[in-house]
């Protein structure tokens, strides 16, 4: 039965569960409202005591109810039971609690409360320090924060990209008026409200406004905005982010309210918002008070009692008593008056409550205890009584005799703190403002403007005033409309409010440090005791204390404690809350879900994937692929039962002996134009392009500024003034843009042209001593010879019927012709060539056996074998920088930095294992001494390594320090399984050293 | 995120069509042969790191492909204005 459950509130009938248990509620419940209804006290258990608590407030401000919807794939943990829509079926369980929340083996721990003192996590688990990874997983197991799903996300997110003109955060009072003045101008306008109806406070007022209740008032007001076709309404929707240049993120929850399992569509959508100007309008939470077992299940807030009688038609309880040390709580003992259940006293700290509204109740008969506080609530799983005593004026102080009062309900205020949650984002830095006891948002840093209570604005007809001056204002920034308010003031009956008492901890009998807990920050148990003791200790600066203490760390980010615990750090530090100052609020303002931000970015459309022309074939002939940057290039191609290596081996034994290709499609290419593309390209490369004549290649290598190599590839020489350079696959990108910004920045005066043209060729090498023979049986026109076609040399011709440009460039060492045609042909050209060859064996082969023929060649792989940090001269390659350049290159001056000539540099060798059959892992160390004690002095380490099917052994390339002058000398090679490997220092060249194959006849 | 107004196409472009280039202004030594090695640093490895007015270039990667300078304010990361290479800018800093 739905004991707490007014019975003027009727409704649809809706069953749930919660932790397993049946219930029922009403359409538009929340499931907060609907287990306040069904009497459930005990929602979750605290993190660190696991404490009974029970639903604390109303909104985003939450701390105990915290719930996990739902079970497997679409399960979501982390949720507050406030914020979640009741459905049909709804299912949920509390986060914390094992094995329930009823009985909690932790509470065991907590019951020693005394012992956990702040820090003691660090305190405690951090010795011996290889066991913190076992304490870890015991702790977070026993304290959970929820279950994340195990199965990938079955539902659909996206991402809008929108601009407007106002963007309003908060559809209260001043938000719904501040969109309506924007909206009448004509601007572009987005309002946006987490709840899932607009209104804010008003949805929960006994207020009249221009003589209708404020509900209605707000449902007319709602479908006026909606009839605007230049507004638009978001409902459900948070806006959880503001950063820079007025870019705002609002998470709209479209399907959550329809159940996990009913629901269609997308289910959240990210709106990523430009907005001109931003009002925001996102109201104020109200400060709990901080007393003895304030945290046990029965206590709240005074206006989430006021919003669940007056929205859901729940009275949480069957006896009121009522603790504030202001006026706005009067109203939730007008409004409990309404439900016909007994309300025990109003407790007032301040020593006379006077003015309307405490008039108003004592009108009713309610006992107004005036100067008292309530020092302790009693009771388990439930309040059962308080203490209440005498308290001095300024609230230190327990001064007479301790009055017993019972009651299952204490509804407390402690006023209010504006919610300057997203202001903070833009960098302004919250201002203490004393009358009104709370932080008001600082200056602003963007083009945006706060309204009503979110400015510490609190009463309604302030918040209507401002709404509507701030919608005003921002539209005319925008250009729309002069920036005064056009709609007549709404009239609104107000109380007129007696100033508050600034009360942020109640005292107690004993001193804090000995009274019950008092606690500041109810999910991650932070007590003002422990804030005191973490100042006892040394810790002075605010950020120190919340990260010490905890305080604010949990899923609601401390909107309801913060405030508290600045002002008992201030008191404990003896300084003022303006000079303790508050933590800074950073995005996200409430928990958001990574689909959302994901949005369609997933699976395949997370990055692109990249394709060359051929690999239709590759994929048709079983090739395993490697990913190589953005593109998917073939690894190898095993056959039938072949593992890698024997694929490998095979590869490289055909290109050895021979022929085999590789699909070079690739390699980035920039064709280069201009008059002074000669000398453009020279700055850039070591050596010098300036006679490099047409129908020519040259390798090179560029240098950044800092003398260290960054890419390297075959520049060849077109015609007259134009030139085609390859880069690196990875490099492709990135060499462009640094061809770019030294033409544009520093030498405007050079006329030459960049133009990508990687993805317009696709390009097949044909290499291995038959690879003339193959070529020649497709291509007629080119004179193939050793004299007419030479080593280096690049020709145009016809190949398979198809244009071309065939490079005699080799990264095999072997005989090869690179060819080239536009990439539309690709597939063609590569067939055409597999079925030439097919007389040779023509074998294709993948990445994998490219790296093995080069690395027996000693070529090296910029990115693997350089990390730069390595010139040319540690790469041996001393032969690649031109000595004679006039014009100082890119990196030259660099090369003679003391730190460049410097001795002992790590340099490119060979290795080769004294066992020639184990195959040294990449990234190995490489140390001179394997017997010394650990940390070994590391000399170098390993950059390729690879077994040789065709020398019998394996190989590897390494950095040595003094590399060069060490030939001949073993090295040590410790590894992580307690292996060394013991190598020799030789030439990075294993074959060919003459560089004679590829002179084949 | 922020908003960029590209000089080239005359247009505000997110962040996430550019990359930053680094200061603007340092102009590469004639002769760097000529330089010692702490005025080579210099040049190679030392920027102002401004608080407040920073003149920093900016590659408009995936729009027009074009650098261009920008005066942003490293503080509060308000760009308050972009101009082309080989142009000065209108705003600077007192440290500048």
């Amino acid at each position: 039965m739905s004991q707490n459950r007014l019975a003027s509130h009727t409704g649809a009938v809706i069953d749930f569960t919660f932790n397993r248990k049946s219930y029922q509620g009403i359409a538009g419940d929340t499931l907060a409202s609907a287990l306040l209804a069904n009497g459930v006290d005990v929602v979750g258990r605290s993190f660190k005591y696991s404490r009974p608590r029970g639903i604390f407030g109303h909104g985003a401000e939450e701390p105990n109810a915290i719930i996990q919807l739902g079970s497997g794939a679409a399960t979501v943990p982390n949720l507050k039971a406030t914020q979640v829509e009741l459905y049909q079926g709804l299912e949920a369980s509390s986060v914390n609690g094992w094995p329930s929340v009823n009985f909690d083996v932790m509470a065991i721990v907590g019951a020693f409360g005394r012992l956990m003192p702040p820090g003691f996590y660090y305190k405690t688990f951090m010795y011996p320090k290889k066991l913190w990874m076992t304490y870890e997983h015991f702790i977070r197991q026993a304290a959970g924060l929820g279950t994340a799903p195990v199965e990938a996300d079955p539902d659909t997110y996206d991402k809008l990209n929108q601009h407007c003109d106002v963007l309003v955060v908060g559809a209260g009072p001043a938000g719904l008026v501040a969109a309506r003045e924007a909206a009448r101008t004509g601007a572009r306008v987005i309002i946006a409200d987490e709840q899932s109806e607009f209104g804010g406070s008003l949805l929960a007022s006994q207020q009249t406004m221009d003589g209708v209740m404020a509900p209605r008032w707000v449902a007319s007001l709602v479908a006026e905005l909606a009839a605007y076709k230049n507004v638009q309404l978001l409902p459900r929707s948070t806006v959880f982010g503001y950063y820079d240049h007025n870019f705002l993120t609002i998470l709209e929850r479209r399907t959550d309210h329809l159940g996990l399992s009913s629901a269609q569509g997308t289910r959240q959508r990210l709106h990523r918002v430009r907005a001109v100007q931003v009002v925001l309008a996102t109201g104020a939470f109200e400060r709990p008070l901080v007393f003895a077992h304030n945290d046990i299940p029965g206590v709240m807030l005074a206006s989430s009692v006021s919003t669940y009688i007056n929205r859901y038609g729940v009275a949480p309880g069957k006896k009121l008593l009522l603790f504030t040390t202001n006026d706005s709580a009067y109203q939730t003992a007008l409004d409990w008056q309404q439900t016909g259940r007994e309300i025990i006293a109003v407790v007032d700290t301040r020593s006379s409550p006077s003015g309307d509204i405490v008039a108003a109740v004592k009108l009713l008969g309610i006992d107004v205890i005036g100067g008292h506080g309530l020092i302790e609530a009693q009771g388990n799983k439930r309040v059962k009584r308080a203490l209440i005593a005498p308290i001095n004026e300024s609230g230190t102080q327990v001064t007479g005799p301790v009055r017993c009062l019972d009651c299952d309900l204490i509804a407390c205020s402690g006023g209010w703190s504006p919610a300057v949650h997203l202001s903070s984002h833009t960098g302004a830095k919250p201002v203490w403002d004393e009358s009104i006891v709370a932080f008001r948002p600082g200056e602003s840093k963007q083009q945006e403007r706060s309204a009503g209570a979110c400015r510490g604005t609190f009463d309604l007809t302030g918040c209507l005033a401002e709404g509507a001056s701030a919608g005003a204002v921002a539209a005319s920034l925008c250009g729309h409309g002069d920036g005064n308010v056009q709609f007549p003031a709404c009239a609104v009956e107000d109380y007129t409010e007696q100033p508050q008492q600034a009360l942020f901890l109640v005292p107690h009998t004993s001193a804090t440090s000995r009274a019950p807990s008092q606690f500041v920050d109810f999910q991650l148990d932070v007590s003002a005791g422990g804030i005191e003791l973490a100042v006892l200790e040394g810790f002075e600066s605010v950020e120190h204390v919340k990260r010490y203490t905890a305080l604010g760390f949990g899923t609601d980010q401390g909107k309801l404690g913060n405030i508290n615990g600045m002002a008992i750090l201030a008191n404990a530090l003896d300084q003022t809350i303006a000079e303790t100052g508050t933590t800074i609020f950073r995005p996200s303002y409430t928990p958001t879900t990574f689909g959302a931000i994901a949005g369609r970015d997933v699976n395949a459309l997370f990055d692109p994937e990249r394709y060359t022309a051929m690999h239709r074939w590759h994929v048709e002939h079983g090739a395993e692929f490697e990913n190589v940057g953005q593109w998917k290039r073939p690894w190898y191609f095993p056959q039938q039962g072949e593992t890698m290596q024997a694929a490998v081996n095979r590869e490289c034994l055909a290109v050895r002996n021979s022929v085999g290709m590789l699909d070079a499609s690739t390699l980035g290419k920039i064709d280069i134009q201009g008059p002074d593309a000669a000398e453009f390209i020279t700055r850039m490369y070591t050596n010098s392009y300036l006679k490099l004549a047409p129908g020519k290649c040259r390798y090179g290598v560029m240098l950044k500024e800092d003398g260290m190599i960054f890419d390297d590839g075959v520049c060849a020489c077109l015609g007259d003034n134009h030139y085609l350079m390859f880069t690196t696959t990875g490099g492709a990108a990135g060499v462009l843009a640094w061809l770019e910004i030294w033409q544009q920045t520093e030498w405007p005066e050079l006329q030459v042209y960049f133009t990508s043209v990687t993805d317009h060729w696709a390009t097949a090498t044909v290499t291995g001593p038959n690879a003339r023979r193959v070529i020649a049986k497709v291509c007629q026109d080119i004179d193939l010879s050793n004299e007419a076609f030479a080593f280096m040399d690049w020709r145009d011709g016809t190949v398979a019927g198809v244009k071309a440009r065939v490079f005699r460039i080799s990264f095999t060492g072997e005989l090869s012709y690179e060819v080239n045609v536009p990439a539309h042909y690709g597939r063609h050209i590569w067939q055409a060539l597999i079925e030439a060859g097919e007389e040779f064996s023509m074998t294709p082969y993948g990445t994998e056996t490219m790296h093995v023929l080069r690395a027996e060649k000693g070529f090296i792989i910029v990115g693997q074998d350089t990390d730069g940090s390595m010139t040319p001269a540690d790469m041996n390659m001393d032969w690649v920088v031109g000595k004679k350049k006039t014009f100082s290159f890119i990196g030259k001056r660099s090369l003679q930095r003391s730190d460049t000539l410097r001795e002992n540099r790590k340099q490119f060798v060979g290795l080769k294992t004294v066992d020639g059959q184990a195959v040294l892992p990449e990234g190995a160390q490489v140390v001179f001494d394997a017997k010394q004690k650990i940390p070994m002095s590391m000399q170098g380490h390993v950059t390729s390594s690879y077994y040789s099917a065709y020398l019998g052994h394996s190989i590897a390339l390494a950095v040595v320090k003094g590399g060069l002058g060490r030939m001949g000398q073993v090295v040590h090679c410790p590894l992580a399984d307690g292996r060394i490997i013991a190598a020799e220092i030789v030439s990075s060249v294993f074959y060919d050293p003459k560089g004679e194959r590829h002179h084949v006849e | 995120m922020l908003l960029i107004h590209c000089p080239h196409c005359q247009e505000n472009r997110d962040e996430e069509e550019f990359s930053y280039g680094g200061e603007a202004h340092i102009v590469r030594p004639l002769e760097p042969e000529a330089l010692n090695d702490e005025a080579w640093a210099d040049y190679l490895f030392f920027r102002t790191n401004s608080r407040g007015i920073h003149h920093e270039m900016w590659y408009h990667a995936v729009g027009c492909r074009r650098y261009f300078n920008a005066t942003r304010n490293t503080v509060t990361y308000e760009i308050l204005e972009t101009y082309k290479t080989g142009t000065q800018p209108t705003i600077v800093g007192a440290s500048a």
